[in-house]
């Protein structure tokens, strides 16, 4: 009877922990337009049903799928603790834990889990997020790099210069950096924006090509067939040539109307080699108010033909795959037709990174 | 049951504010559904607005935001989005009656959460069809959940169409018409409405729409309380009807249209803001409208117009409240309110609420000769981090639920 009893106990378990992995892996497989949403519906409450024993293979589920699958299970999770801080019921937070101190695991589960740790317990939170500094995940080493900055306004300038460098050479937010670079400048620190961030400053551009009622930004000028930097071509109205420019902007915006002038209805390129010393994953975070397109070694990435809605860093995250060696990016810039003053910006500003925000610099300085 | 809501940190302004206890059950009206209340309006027929209304309750909200709440069988739905970027974006469930918490739930943006300074990622009013809240975001995620906070259906729209985001932020405000989510996607780039199905979140349909920045949201007409109704979707080119639940254009009125105020219908007219505003008279046949009348003199600007007790009513940005003949157009008064505005007014009976950036609430008599502003009340912002009110107010029986930034208000008489 005993042995019996027992073989169920463990049947049961299995099915249960069958069952919600069957859960987890249908919310992890919705796709596209919304596919698979009416049975993650379902499976969405079966994961919350079994409450917190199911937490750690749910945050292991987590970056299996897309964005909007890590969602689905980002929501169970709230569910599952807010209804177990109610009940009164234990929640695994060391096995919780454990998987944010572990860097192996995707992002996203990471991000949850931490997430759900500040809910259900916010003083063991606080106790880890200064560990978290120079974590691979941007959104996790933030609290901590706050925690330096804060302590360093109640410090003497010199200790508040060791805890302001101390926090640069973690940040990866935008707002802290500037924040930071600021603090800096006042202690007579310069700091290298365009190093820290990754921007890439040394192009060869070429244009002006047409881009009358908009129709440029679908054109295919030949530097999207070809970079021969010693070519000339008919652009508009005019021969045009590639020439070298760099960027004087510490935020690395390259700016068209430098070399070509103040011109409307126009399309201009920028073509440079980054030097990858491995083959990787990365990212090409670009910001601009004009429509644009940018490829990576001959294949289009993305391009957006909006313009003058607004423009700030790390506007659009491409992710990429560099190669070892040398990568050619080019970068497609269109001005269009308003005349109005907010209207004269014809330039982007790109940058290369890690998914965590870290700058990747090129292997060779100089642009061919 | 009395319950007094402790005082909001907000500002020391609130202590000068008399707090009353919540009003009972019996003062609660009909739902308040959707941006602009029941069926876009504006305009709730069971609600009084108190011309010297006081704030009942008031909560911190998590995040920022400008959409609208929503009132659903007595509970309070709001967004909002926090984060260094907005990127957590918030559905919380507030109880009406006293402000306490129900349901909060979270998710990551997935889409863009780039927007101008004076919009928000949280800048969509979610709807309800009385069972489910269909919530939206400008990064355009969109969730829909039961009544009790548990998740039906996602969708991540840029996931889905990357280009389709404004980076000035989106605004259009969903709603729901039998079992579709309607909902407009449009901007400069990747522009379409989606038909969704509520049961799901699955396509039903989708079209392309104008390649253009479009801020306005969706709104329906009816033959008659019998005819299914029609989904109208405007933008600068003018006015689309279709089937919402087939998709299927029905009729067009292709005279211009604006990209930030939204169309009201009321006794079966369409009042659109093109040209000014265009009375509109549809056919159950789809033939094109009949065009009523025309009036270049009632300007909406960016604000949304109500139809109220025979007149038809505007408020320009700097505040001036115009009112019209909503039958023939023709001029009656122009009144000036305190402004600046962003939020569209509201009304019920013959009483016009308004509340301006800066908090300001005013109530309007529109039977005055003149109109007159029988009623003010401030809101207590923080000056220190300049907040202000651009959100639409809701109606709910005696009660009004407005928000900031920062707070979401109950105000009561």
């Amino acid at each position: 009877m005993k042995a019996f009893l027992t073989t169920l106990l463990l049947a049961s378990a299995a099915n249960l922990y069958g069952a919600v992995d069957a859960s987890l892996n249908t919310l992890a497989a919705v796709g596209r337009e919304g596919a698979g949403n009416e049975a993650a519906s379902a499976a969405w409450k079966e994961v919350v049903r079994q409450g917190p024993s199911a937490l750690p293979a749910l945050l292991a589920a987590a970056g299996k799928g897309s964005p909007v699958a890590d969602n689905w299970l980002r929501l169970a999770a709230d569910v599952i603790v807010e209804n177990a801080l109610r009940a009164k019921q234990s929640l695994p937070l060391k096995e919780v834990e454990a998987f944010i101190a572990d860097t192996a695991h995707a992002a996203a589960g990471r991000r949850i889990a931490f997430d759900l740790l500040q809910k259900a317990d916010p003083a063991r939170a606080n106790a880890l997020e200064p560990s978290l500094i120079q974590d691979p995940v941007q959104e996790l080493r933030r609290g901590a790099v706050q925690r330096i900055i804060d302590s360093a306004k109640t410090q003497n300038a010199g200790d508040a210069k060791a805890c302001y460098l101390r926090a640069l050479d973690a940040v990866r937010d935008e707002d802290q950096t500037r924040f930071l670079t600021g603090e800096l400048k006042k202690l007579g620190v310069p700091v290298d924006l365009p190093k820290h961030f990754g921007f890439l400053m040394k192009w060869n551009v070429i244009g002006p090509f047409d881009n009358t009622d908009r129709k440029g930004f679908d054109a295919v000028y030949p530097p999207e067939k070809e970079i021969r930097l010693d070519a000339a071509y008919e652009g508009k109205g005019q021969q045009v040539k590639w020439a070298s420019f760099e960027s004087a902007d510490e935020y690395g915006k390259l700016d068209f109307n430098k070399p070509f002038g103040m011109q409307k209805e126009v399309t201009g390129y920028a073509v440079t080699t980054f030097d990858s010393p491995d083959e990787r994953d990365a990212e090409l975070r670009l910001g601009g108010k004009n429509a644009w397109k940018v490829w990576l070694n001959g294949a289009l990435l993305f391009g957006r033909d909006e313009y003058h809605r607004g423009q700030q860093m790390d506007q659009y995250k491409l992710k990429c795959r560099l190669k070892k060696g040398a990568n050619t990016i080019l970068v497609k810039c269109c001005q269009n037709e308003q005349k109005e003053t907010w209207t004269v910006e014809w330039e982007f500003q790109l940058r290369v990174c890690d998914s965590a925000g870290t700058a990747i610099l090129s292997a060779k300085a100089d642009v061919k | 049951m009395s319950f007094i809501r402790p005082f909001s940190k907000l500002a020391p302004a609130l202590a000068s504010l008399t707090i009353s206890g919540f009003s009972s059950f019996s003062s609660r009206g009909s739902d308040w559904p959707q941006f602009r209340g029941p069926d876009s309006t504006g305009v709730a027929t069971d609600a009084k607005i108190s011309e010297s209304p006081k704030i009942d309750w008031s909560v911190p909200l998590p995040g920022r935001g400008l959409s609208s709440p929503i009132v659903v069988s007595g509970k309070v739905f709001i967004t909002c989005a926090s984060g260094p970027k907005q990127e957590r974006l918030h559905l919380i469930c507030f109880n009406g009656a006293d402000g306490s918490k129900i349901w909060e739930r979270e998710l990551q943006a997935t889409g863009r959460t780039m927007t101008q300074a004076k919009n928000r990622v949280a800048s969509c009013t979610p709807c309800s069809d009385g069972r489910r809240i269909f919530a939206i975001w400008s990064s355009n995620d969109m969730a829909a959940f039961d009544l009790e906070g548990n998740l039906l259906w996602m969708r991540g729209l840029t996931e889905d169409y990357p280009n389709a985001s404004n980076s000035l932020g989106m605004a259009s405000s969903p709603i729901v018409l039998g079992e579709t989510v309607v909902t407009m996607i449009e901007n400069d780039s990747e522009s379409y409405s989606l038909g969704l199905d509520a049961n799901t979140g699955r396509n039903l349909w989708k079209l392309d729409r104008p390649k253009s920045v479009n801020w306005t949201s969706p709104v329906s007409w009816r033959a008659d309380a019998k005819s299914q109704p029609v989904a109208l979707l405007q933008s600068s080119k003018g006015l689309l009807a279709v089937d919402p639940a087939s998709g299927s254009r029905l009729w067009e009125f292709a005279k211009g249209g604006s990209s930030m105020s939204s169309s009201v219908v009321a006794d079966g007219i369409i009042y659109t803001p093109s040209n000014g505003i265009t009375a509109l008279s549809p056919h159950s046949n789809n033939a094109p409208p009949t065009e009523v009348w025309n009036s270049k003199q009632i300007n909406p600007n960016t604000i949304s117009p109500v139809v109220l007790d025979g007149r038809i009513f505007s408020i320009n940005g700097a505040g001036v409240i115009s009112a019209a003949d909503a039958k023939t157009g023709a001029n009656q008064w122009k009144l000036r309110v305190v402004g600046p505005f962003s939020g569209s007014p509201v009304g019920a009976g013959t009483r016009l609420l308004a509340v301006n950036e800066k908090g300001l609430a005013q109530i309007v008599d529109t039977t005055a000769p003149s109109g007159a502003v029988i009623g003010k009340l401030q809101l207590p912002l923080n000056e220190e981090t300049k907040e202000f009110v651009l959100c639409t107010p809701a109606l709910d029986g005696e009660h009004v639920f407005v928000r900031s930034d920062s707070a979401l208000w109950r105000l009561g008489k």
